[in-house]
């Protein structure tokens, strides 16, 4: 299944500038994968050493954080779109 | 004036960055920390050296980010730290003390900040501040920035109180009313500081800067009582910034060998009930804090989505210390209670701060056997909305001692004799 996934400005010099990135995948994780494989470099980017996001990598599926849902293990239904985001400042 | 800044350093990975207007890593999107030389400061500062400096936060200014002979100053800091008794017998608490932020130039805590970061963003070379607010930050910006000839725009969301936006307009410069949350408002600013390279957004891309004017609180209640540290502190929090820096500020006095023991200070957080996302987390002793949609009288805090919602996490869990949020009625109730012994009018924030220091008593999370230090944040001129339906004139009557006597027969009690 194809999946979009958007990209922050921060990490567009890793897919060639492209602001939105297609890949095949069934879950977040997988979406994430993909999305390494085709643009190596990201995941050191997204994951920390044990492999989990890092604390301020958001990443959200459709408009949940999928830290709300179940993590790198959501599954992702046709049409959804991934977004990567970086934390917020403010306040 | 020299400085004893080395770079920016990222709080999660290390990464490290010059001393610029950068506030997130490029690597890893943490949140970058000013990171100081602290032999030379610890060489350098004295307790004499600080005390001969001027009665506001600049006397710190070797524990500042900027240094400058005259910095962007209306006189924030240095403000009352008020021995409670009265407040205590009522809680039941001993050694109480209020730090009263209310004193400053445009009435918050936000003072400290704003002198901080224009400062900074003026060294930089920006000419433009601005920022993203609840309103107490507003206020600050517009000042600061007349103060120091700069121009200043300021998003807000359009549901403040009205004092905030009067205190903001009247400066001059540019106030925009945006159909959202602060949240909303947040999230538009992130956006315009990327279009807007040339504006300093103080709570943006100067924030790095910007929140180390917090760490002044601690410092001064440190020094004002005698330099000693006090045993337990309750903050309020919004974006979970001030909190963190308070800590930040206590822990740097004995790094640097200001205080005769490295201080063991607990740390403790207040939250409304209608904005609670960072003490339900504590509640559940989860990391993961979940944003929420604000609605609470405490527009000062109403932040859903705190930026440093997890590095306060962390900070009252590995002092020791607590975190509770009360309802908007007990922020009213607070609001008198801390007036009534008091004499000090906080504005909302106050009243969540008071509440919660109450909530924290009754529990036995804040001991009677501790010395104890609640920040009180900014002036209750600025929220005399949220009283409107709780305060008003004991009577109203002709200008006659019949009606003045009648009164006093109708109430008794309130005759002082």
């Amino acid at each position: 299944m194809s999946v979009t996934i958007r990209i922050p400005t921060q990490l567009r010099a890793l897919t060639g500038g492209a602001g939105q990135v297609d890949v095949d995948a069934a879950s977040v994780g997988e979406a994430l994968k993909a999305l390494d494989a085709a643009h190596p470099g990201l995941a050191d980017r997204l994951f920390d050493d044990a492999g989990e996001l890092r604390r301020f990598v958001n990443v959200f599926l459709a408009d949940e954080d999928v830290r709300f849902l179940e993590g790198l293990a959501t599954p992702i239904a046709p049409g959804q779109t991934l977004s990567i985001v970086p934390a917020v400042a403010g306040g | 004036m020299l400085d004893f800044v080395t770079g920016l350093r990222c709080r999660e990975c290390a990464h490290e960055f010059p001393a610029e207007a950068l506030h997130v890593c490029d690597y890893c999107f943490g949140p970058l920390e000013v990171a100081y030389d602290y032999e030379r400061i610890a060489a350098t500062v004295t307790r004499a050296r600080i005390e001969s400096g001027p009665r506001t936060i600049w006397r710190y200014r070797d524990l500042l980010p900027v240094s400058d002979e005259s910095p962007v100053d209306l006189g924030a800091g240095f403000t009352p730290l008020v021995r409670a008794d009265r407040l205590a017998a009522e809680l039941g608490l001993g050694e109480l003390w209020i730090k009263d932020d209310t004193a400053n130039p445009t009435g918050s805590f936000k003072d400290r900040v704003v002198s901080v970061a224009l400062t900074k963003a003026r060294q930089l070379g920006f000419k433009v501040a601005a920022c993203a607010s609840t309103g107490n930050l507003a206020n600050s910006v517009a000042a600061h920035a007349a103060r120091a000839g700069m121009e200043s725009v300021v998003l807000i969301p359009h549901d403040l109180e009205k004092a905030k936006v009067t205190m903001t307009t009247i400066y001059g410069g540019t106030v925009i009313a945006v159909e959202g949350t602060y949240d909303d408002v947040n999230r538009l600013c992130a956006e315009l500081t990327s279009e807007r390279p040339s504006w300093a957004f103080v709570n943006v891309n100067v924030r790095t800067y910007y929140a180390e004017g917090s760490k002044t609180l601690a410092f001064e209640i440190a020094e004002q009582l005698g330099w000693r540290a006090p045993d337990h502190v309750v903050v309020p929090i919004g974006s979970g910034s001030q909190l963190t820096k308070v800590a930040k500020g206590f822990a740097e006095l004995g790094k640097v060998g200001l205080l005769d023991e490295v201080p063991h200070v607990r740390v403790s957080g207040a939250q409304a009930d209608g904005c609670s996302p960072v003490a339900t987390a504590f509640a559940q002793g989860t990391d993961a804090i979940r944003p929420v949609k604000p609605k609470t009288i405490a527009k000062s805090l109403a932040i859903g989505n705190p930026a440093d919602g997890w590095y306060a996490l962390q900070t009252m869990r590995s002092t020791g210390g607590s975190c509770a949020s009360v309802t908007d009625d007990e922020v009213v109730e607070a609001i008198g209670l801390l007036a009534r012994t008091e004499g000090i009018f906080a504005e909302t924030a106050g009243g969540v701060t008071i509440a919660t220091l109450a909530k924290l008593a009754a529990s036995g999370a804040v001991r009677p056997d501790e010395c104890v230090v609640a920040l009180v944040t900014g002036h209750g001129l600025k929220t005399v909305e949220a009283l409107a339906d709780y305060t008003g004139p004991t009577a109203t009557i002709a200008p006659t001692l019949a009606a003045f006597d009648a009164v006093l027969e109708r109430d008794g009690a309130r005759s002082p004799g």
